[in-house]
């Protein structure tokens, strides 16, 4: 009998809330994060796409002046987060170190990233062309490392079992339960601070999501930009921002009498090995696969699953197949599940999205609330599904949601959560 | 050219934006590594907003003889002449 792998934290920083709480309020409200973009590189390089959704910035008393230089957007994000989680999961100090409950060689990290440190890569290219290289600064080889946010989260929390780094475009924050729970049942740790970031809003980036047509271009009405599952979506807005959840072993919350919001009782991965952006669709197809691991590592069956928090980006290509997958790997016990897109408010976070979306549907477990999918003006009739357009109530008794993340290169990740 | 009362209170500046020391811990007698904390990485950073603030160049073999607050105002009031 494997561990049971439970949430006692949660941390969240994105465009729609400066913490778990704003966000959560905003997902029910129906709120978006999208605005248009004020930067005055948007007009320097004249840009198709002029629309984002941009994060709050950490408070100084979370991220200090000194730290923040030291660290990418990304990492400041992450920090931040995790920062939220660890102290929403009542740890008695500020780190493994001054708290007694949690051995710090016991406490891992597993947080992911889409991309790293762009934006300290790319200033310091225009530094290294205006200044020369004498002025890079020494810290930007791990500022802009991928695995820099996992580092800075266990240096911040004095998590010394292990520090990983997944990294599968925008599964990457899904990926990271995925991680955080069989680091968990193999025994390795007893507590994972898991999550993901991006702060990845630039000229660059925007360019080239642009040059592959994945960004929507509804720069005139920004807040109407992101509609998964529209009719007349036209591709994903970007967004910024980081979730975080502690995950404990059953054991070890109940030991130390820490709340315990859900089970992670399941997760899946798969890589489709079939193109790459495009998604795998059918039977077989990864999401599915993902699915249906997932299902099967947390001994689910597809009626207990009543929420959904699709990945449904927004664009064109991506948003019919996983409809297809949820209908292979559930049969018709997908039409009793309430399905919400929240990147129609919070924008795309690539590989903070996953982190963020686990935390909204644990929230959906524990208020019984499904929150919303704002723009869904006009369902594709190719998406059979029950798509939550205003935040609606779901059933009492024993349920699972689950959060699923598809990312470019083929990787899918499915995190479930079971109430308790 | 700056004095080096003045080159004390520029590195201090540059110290605190660094490192959040306050200004006031940066006096002459102080060793970079040993008193104030401050790493390489922090060293480099340090030396190389020196350079900019009172165009002067630090070679990077000079910088491991940097060991007090003093030899470097010594240092930079010296390289300024």
């Amino acid at each position: 009998m494997s561990r049971k792998v439970v949430v006692t934290g949660l941390g969240a920083i994105t465009p729609i809330g400066e913490n778990v709480q704003e966000t959560w309020k905003s997902a029910l409200q129906g709120v978006s994060g999208v605005r248009a973009l004020e930067q005055d590189w948007v007009r320097t390089y004249d840009l198709p796409v002029r629309i984002g959704a941009l994060s709050p910035q950490p408070a100084e008393d979370v991220v200090s002046r000194v730290q923040a230089k030291r660290l990418d957007p990304s990492g400041q994000l992450s920090v931040a987060a995790a920062r939220e989680a660890w102290t929403d999961a009542g740890f008695s100090g500020r780190d493994a170190d001054t708290s007694d409950e949690v051995d710090p060689t016991r406490l891992g990290v597993a947080f992911g990233t889409g991309i790293g440190g762009v934006w300290t890569l790319l200033d310091a290219w225009d530094t290294m062309r205006e200044k020369g290289p004498r002025r890079v600064k020494p810290m930007t080889v791990p500022m802009l490392m991928p695995n820099g946010n996992a580092s800075s989260v266990s240096m911040e929390f004095k998590a010394r079992a292990c520090a990983i780094t997944p990294v599968s475009a925008c599964a990457s924050g899904t990926e990271a339960f995925y991680q955080g729970l069989h680091l968990i049942r193999s025994g390795k740790a007893d507590v994972v601070i898991v999550g993901g970031a991006e702060s990845a809003i630039h000229p660059i980036t925007i360019a080239a999501f642009n040059s592959m047509q994945a960004l929507s271009r509804r720069n005139d009405e920004p807040e109407r930009a992101s509609r998964p599952f529209d009719v007349d979506r036209d591709g994903f807005v970007m967004g910024e921002g980081a979730g975080a959840v502690i995950l404990e072993s059953e054991e070890h919350a109940r030991a130390r009498g820490a709340r315990v919001y859900a089970e992670l009782a399941g997760a899946g991965l798969s890589a489709d090995a079939h193109h790459i952006t495009a998604p795998a669709t059918g039977d077989e197809g990864g999401p599915a696969r993902a699915l249906r691991e997932a299902m099967e590592s947390g001994d689910i069956a597809p009626e207990d699953i009543k929420h959904v928090n699709a990945h449904a980006t927004s664009t064109p290509v991506g948003d019919v197949p996983e409809a297809g997958a949820l209908r292979a790997a559930f049969g018709d016990a997908v039409d009793q599940m309430a399905v919400s897109a929240t990147k129609s408010m919070t924008g795309h976070l690539l590989g903070g999205s996953g982190a963020v979306e686990g935390v909204l549907a644990v929230l959906a477990l524990t208020e019984r609330t499904a929150p919303c999918t704002i723009n869904l003006e006009n369902q594709d009739p190719r998406i059979d599904l029950d798509v939550v357009t205003t935040a609606r109530d779901l059933p009492s008794g024993d349920m699972v949601a689950i959060s699923n993340s598809f990312g470019f290169g083929g990787h899918n990740s499915v995190a479930a959560f079971r109430s308790v | 050219m700056a004095s080096k009362e003045e080159i004390l209170a520029g590195l201090a500046e540059i110290v605190n934006e660094e490192t959040g020391l306050e200004t006031d811990a940066v006096q002459l007698d102080k060793s970079f590594t040993e008193d104030l904390d401050i790493d390489s990485i922090s060293m480099m950073t340090i030396v190389v907003n020196a350079e900019e603030k009172f165009d002067v160049t630090i070679p990077d073999e000079e910088v491991k003889n940097l060991k007090t607050v003093e030899d470097a105002v010594n240092f930079i009031d010296n390289a300024q002449a």
